[in-house]
């Protein structure tokens, strides 16, 4: 039974915890795909940059949040969420609107991406430095070990993964009526659909494309602030996200909202998976192997430090045999 | 004064000009039809009249307004619906969403204009919460008007509505026409299946290298032995 909880708590809740953030991170990227048609590279340094929105909150106001017995970084998330929206419908008018107006072809979009990946990267360092920092400022973060009966070991969830899980869900939860029941949701997924039908329906694209800024930045933001206030915060957090919640979005079929969901999930549990000790599961059957069987104390498939590949070799995978991805998606 | 009118159009792509004067005019309550062989500017004209091409010389008027050059969606709020002879629906969407998306600026008609639809169209009402891009093409078509016909319009724009249709459809598709033109909306559409169209047609256009080639109610250039033996396969 204790190999069953350390795999739970190793295996379903870290990869979990994973698939949520990517699958936030996913979203944001096909829903700016399906819209605006190019692949927005600067999207996981939204992700950094929420979440660095809000730990200057934070480091200002350490005790808002004890009123309400929350992490003062959870009742910071609406305003660092509107600040980052509104960076991102700026970002959007400086730097992306007038290249679409210019009817430049999608690539030209990703490499000016790319450009505000760095400036971005740049002013978050400017101003954090370098280090990792909590975003746990003068508070501790609670752990809930609950011990099931018959077993020594207890399973181990901490608050911010709680939090994350229901705040996930919420999300989902919501974008799926949004985009179903809403009018200007179902306006959505008609410019995602035929850009030009959409236009002379009368749909005011300007707004949708606003839109869009506005939910990619939240669910960033969300996405950011639940991982950094699970491990901490890092100016390249960036870095270890950017390829998974592609990945994510690429392998749930780009333009595909749930496929993304899906996408991030699978890749969160594989890279869990891939790192996974899987000896600690086999050491019960330990006596009845033969003897010229040594277990060895370690039986990942990969290093924890080559973690990042896991994705990678997804994404190209799935390339290869499936490229429109599970759900059927636009093929890039 | 028409409802709709053109006055010696000119305009094309990048330059190159495929209108060379095309002069239109119909009431409401009219169905306008314009024919002609392949290459004659017929789609094109209909594109200059929704503000998707330049047009460089003439004028364009609704109601006596000028129009010209004016964006899509501001024509849309002037009450002009277009059907594009392709890509005329959302094929992800359910065919109750397309409709509502086709009233996305009067949201609080929205029910009662569903219903007009499908008493219009009734095979659209059991297909309501179906994809619309897994409907047969007649459907489709149906939707795609449908969809034009949710903003209200005075005046409807269809280009080659019955294009790829069987003939069953087809004529389903001319008598629905009609019938939205009694109400009181005025139509214009391109066709390629041209004497039946001319049947419908209370203007008819023939158009040829980009001008009128002849302009009279439909009827009578039925009845035109030029008009049949040049334009309309003898």
């Amino acid at each position: 039974m204790n190999e069953l909880i350390y795999f739970f708590n190793y295996v379903v809740v870290a990869g979990s915890v994973t698939g949520c953030i990517y699958a936030m991170g996913a979203i944001g990227v096909t829903l700016i795909y399906s819209i605006l048609r190019f692949a927005h590279f600067a999207h996981a340094d939204m992700m950094t940059l929420g979440a660095f929105v809000v730990l200057l909150l934070t480091l200002a106001f350490p005790h808002a949040g004890d009123a309400l017995g929350l992490p003062t970084a959870i009742v910071m998330l609406p305003l660092a969420m509107i600040f980052t929206s509104l960076v991102a419908v700026g970002i959007d008018r400086v730097f992306y609107q007038p290249l679409r107006a210019h009817g430049v072809k999608p690539i030209v979009m990703v490499i000016a991406s790319l450009g505000v990946t760095l400036m971005l990267q740049g002013l978050i360092r400017l101003f954090s430095g370098t280090g990792a920092e909590s975003l746990y400022v003068e508070a501790r973060k609670a752990i809930f070990r609950i011990e099931l009966p018959g077993v020594t070991r207890p399973i181990i969830i901490t608050e911010p993964q709680v939090i994350l899980f229901v705040v996930t869900l919420v999300a989902v939860i919501g974008l799926h009526l949004f985009l179903t029941r809403a009018r200007l949701g179902k306006a959505m997924r008609a410019m995602s659909d035929n850009p030009d039908l959409a236009r002379a329906s009368g749909i005011n694209t300007k707004l949708i494309i606003t839109l869009t800024w506005v939910i990619a930045g939240s669910l960033a933001t969300l996405a950011g602030t639940l991982l950094s206030l699970d491990v901490a915060f890092k100016p390249d957090l960036s870095f270890f996200l950017l390829l998974p919640i592609f990945a994510a979005a690429i392998v749930g079929g780009v333009g595909h909202p749930y496929g993304a969901i899906a996408g991030g999930f699978l890749v969160g549990f594989a890279e869990t998976l891939a790192v996974f000790n899987w000896s600690v599961l086999l050491r019960p059957l330990r006596d009845s192997l033969p003897s010229w069987i040594e277990l060895p104390n370690n039986l990942a498939l990969v290093g924890t430090e080559y973690k990042i590949v896991v994705p990678f070799f997804i994404l190209i995978a799935v390339l290869v045999w499936r490229p429109t991805g599970l759900f059927k998606g636009k093929v890039i | 004064m028409p409802l709709l009118e053109a006055i010696d159009v000119h305009g094309g792509y990048g330059g190159m000009n495929i209108l060379n004067g095309v002069d239109m005019a119909i009431e409401a309550d009219e169905v306008g039809v314009i024919v002609g062989p392949n290459g004659a500017g017929k789609s094109t004209m209909l594109k200059a009249v929704f503000g998707l091409l330049t047009i460089t010389g003439g004028e364009i008027r609704l109601r006596g307004d000028p129009i010209t050059n004016l964006p899509p969606h501001k024509l849309v709020e002037r009450g002009m619906g277009f059907v594009p002879q392709e890509k005329n629906i959302f094929q992800s969407l359910s065919v109750a969403e397309n409709l509502e998306m086709g009233a996305f600026l009067k949201p609080a008609t929205v029910s009662r204009l569903k219903r007009q639809i499908y008493d219009i169209f009734p095979p659209l009402y059991d297909k309501r919460h179906q994809p619309a891009g897994e409907l047969s093409g007649g459907q489709r078509q149906m939707v795609a008007m449908g969809r034009a016909l949710m903003n209200e319009p005075s005046v409807l724009l269809l280009d080659e509505p019955t294009a790829g249709l069987s003939p069953r459809y087809m004529n389903e598709i001319f008598e629905q026409v009609k019938r939205i033109s009694a109400t009181g909306v005025g139509v214009l559409m391109v066709e390629q299946n041209a004497k039946q169209a001319l049947r419908i047609a209370h203007r008819g256009f023939v158009l040829a290298a980009g001008q009128n080639r002849f302009t009279d109610s439909g009827e009578a250039l039925l009845a035109d032995p030029q008009v049949a033996k040049s334009f309309l396969g003898g």
